[in-house]
């Protein structure tokens, strides 16, 4: 990295006694992916956490905040109150995002808010999202899932799995929970796309948003008029949610449980077809799934990146974040850190991935981890046994990669098999 | 090894509940962490020592002989 202190902005920080120069210069996020590793993530990353694991960094709009790839640095970061996850003091880490700050988080996404008002939207919904109640949903998780695989199979080899199995199974799942009719996907699933896509315009976002507010609002209505025996209608009848605050987190839970399993399931089944051994141990050793599930949780981190900014100066790793600078958080190179998980960038589903990043940690942990692990747990050896020739229907280099989307994983996964 | 949560600062992840579920589990209300075991036994220390360090929210604290903290 060349050091060129006439044209990088001010670091606002002098150095410390002994460190070397070159450690001030501040970085961009790396973001390209090599096409020969969709795996892996971008180069550059591994480098940065070896060197300095949290770095300053220059993001697209001006700001030096500042980088952290380390498993350590991420993971106290993210268990840290004296950071925020408010959107309106975060500055974005991409190219191409907004300029400025951000407006604060709309009511009921509780991704951009912080204690307490996330705690009182959290509480509300921890008990509907526990172990035994997810747990409870695995049978009915193995029937969707028999009746896409019979589907499958009834129309002969080669289909494109995104479509056939990744992307019903978890939204199937998500409405159930929720008590949003399947039939109107058309309605929201367009809108839910445009949200999570990276390459919109921010008024094509916010169309979006309005658009999957404008049905869950119809929808909560409803629900206030004839509570179902569902989440939304035990909300709408026992919680002290307002009909914006309703909707609002109905709108956030159904886009949060439609993209992130879907790409989990599609981009596990890629990595397992380009590792036979490892389809061929899990098809084996169905007591293997859940740690395989956390492995593939782990090696893949779908959710690659997470912001936050200090509410005060903090010190880390030796280092002040001042009050006010964002932190990127990679958790791709967190979770690929081979100081907590050896050989990293091997998928090994005996390895005990415990303690990985890919549902976050902290206040902010993903509220939907347990219906994730069920649904992955449940999906993806039952798709390897009903189909042992599982293979790719093009080589893994034409499998359209999602860098394109906040959540990663492939757009379509052509496969095929023998017919028995 | 003694077990204390704090079930205050309790999230309701679930993560002690679905590592250690002999000696963690979750109310049916609010989901927040139940002790089941406040002394597990040697078998289950090992889960327990993992769902201490997993918790995202820190709210479980392990103590040796009722006070030392344990490693």
């Amino acid at each position: 990295m060349q050091h060129e202190p006439s044209t990088r902005p001010d670091t606002a920080r002098t150095l410390a006694a002994g460190e070397p120069a070159d450690a001030a210069a501040p970085v961009t996020l790396p973001t390209g992916r090599s096409a020969g590793c969709p795996f892996d993530p971008p180069a550059g990353l591994a480098e940065l956490r070896e060197e300095r694991p949290l770095a300053r960094m220059t993001y697209p709009d001006g700001h030096v905040g500042w980088l952290a790839t380390g498993w350590s640095t991420v993971r106290s970061i993210m268990g840290d109150s004296r950071f925020s996850s408010r959107y309106e003091l975060m500055h974005y880490p991409l190219p191409g995002g907004p300029e400025g700050p951000l407006p604060p988080a709309p009511l009921g996404d509780m991704t951009g808010m912080d204690a307490p008002e996330h705690t009182r939207f959290r509480r509300i919904l921890t008990g509907k999202f526990t172990v035994r109640r997810m747990r409870q949903l695995s049978d009915r998780v193995a029937e969707i899932t028999a009746e896409h695989l019979d589907a499958m199979e009834r129309g002969g080899p080669g289909v494109d799995l995104v479509e056939a199995f990744a992307r019903p199974l978890p939204a199937l799942m998500i409405c159930e929970l929720l008590g949003v009719p399947y039939a109107d996907r058309e309605r929201f699933q367009g809108h839910a796309h445009t949200i999570m896509s990276m390459d919109v315009t921010p008024e094509e976002r916010y169309g979006a948003f309005v658009g999957l507010q404008e049905y869950m609002a119809e929808l909560v209505a409803a629900k206030r008029a004839a509570p179902a025996d569902d989440l939304l209608g035990d909300l709408a009848r026992d919680s002290d949610l307002t009909d914006e605050e309703l909707v609002g987190i109905g709108g956030f839970l159904l886009a949060a449980g439609l993209d992130t399993t879907a790409n989990m399931i599609a981009h596990g089944t890629f990595a397992l077809l380009t590792e036979p051994a490892q389809a061929d141990a899990l098809r084996a050793d169905p007591e293997l799934a859940p740690q395989a599930v956390e492995e593939l949780m782990r090696y893949l981190t779908v959710a690659h990146t997470s912001v936050k900014s200090a509410l005060v100066d903090v010190e880390l790793d030796g280092l002040v974040v001042k009050a006010g600078e964002s932190v990127t958080l990679s958790l791709e190179a967190a979770n690929r850190d081979p100081e907590r998980f050896p050989g990293p960038d091997v998928l090994d589903l005996h390895r005990k991935a415990t303690g990985h990043l890919g549902f976050g940690h902290g206040i902010h942990q993903c509220l939907g981890q347990q219906l994730a692990r069920v649904e992955l747990t449940v999906a993806l050896p039952a798709l390897l046994r009903r189909f042992p020739t599982l293979r790719l229907d093009v080589p893994a280099e034409e499998v359209p990669l999602r860098t394109d989307m906040s959540i990663y994983g492939v757009h379509r996964l052509p496969v095929t098999w023998d017919e028995v | 090894m003694d077990v204390h949560v704090d079930r205050d600062r309790c999230l309701g992840a679930g993560m002690c509940a679905l590592t250690a579920p002999r000696v963690f589990d979750q109310d049916e209300e609010e989901g927040l962490v139940v002790l089941l075991d406040a002394r597990p036994p040697e078998e289950q220390r090992a889960a327990v020592r993992v769902a201490a360090g997993v918790c995202p929210a820190s709210v479980i604290t392990l103590t040796q002989d009722g006070s030392s903290p344990a490693s």
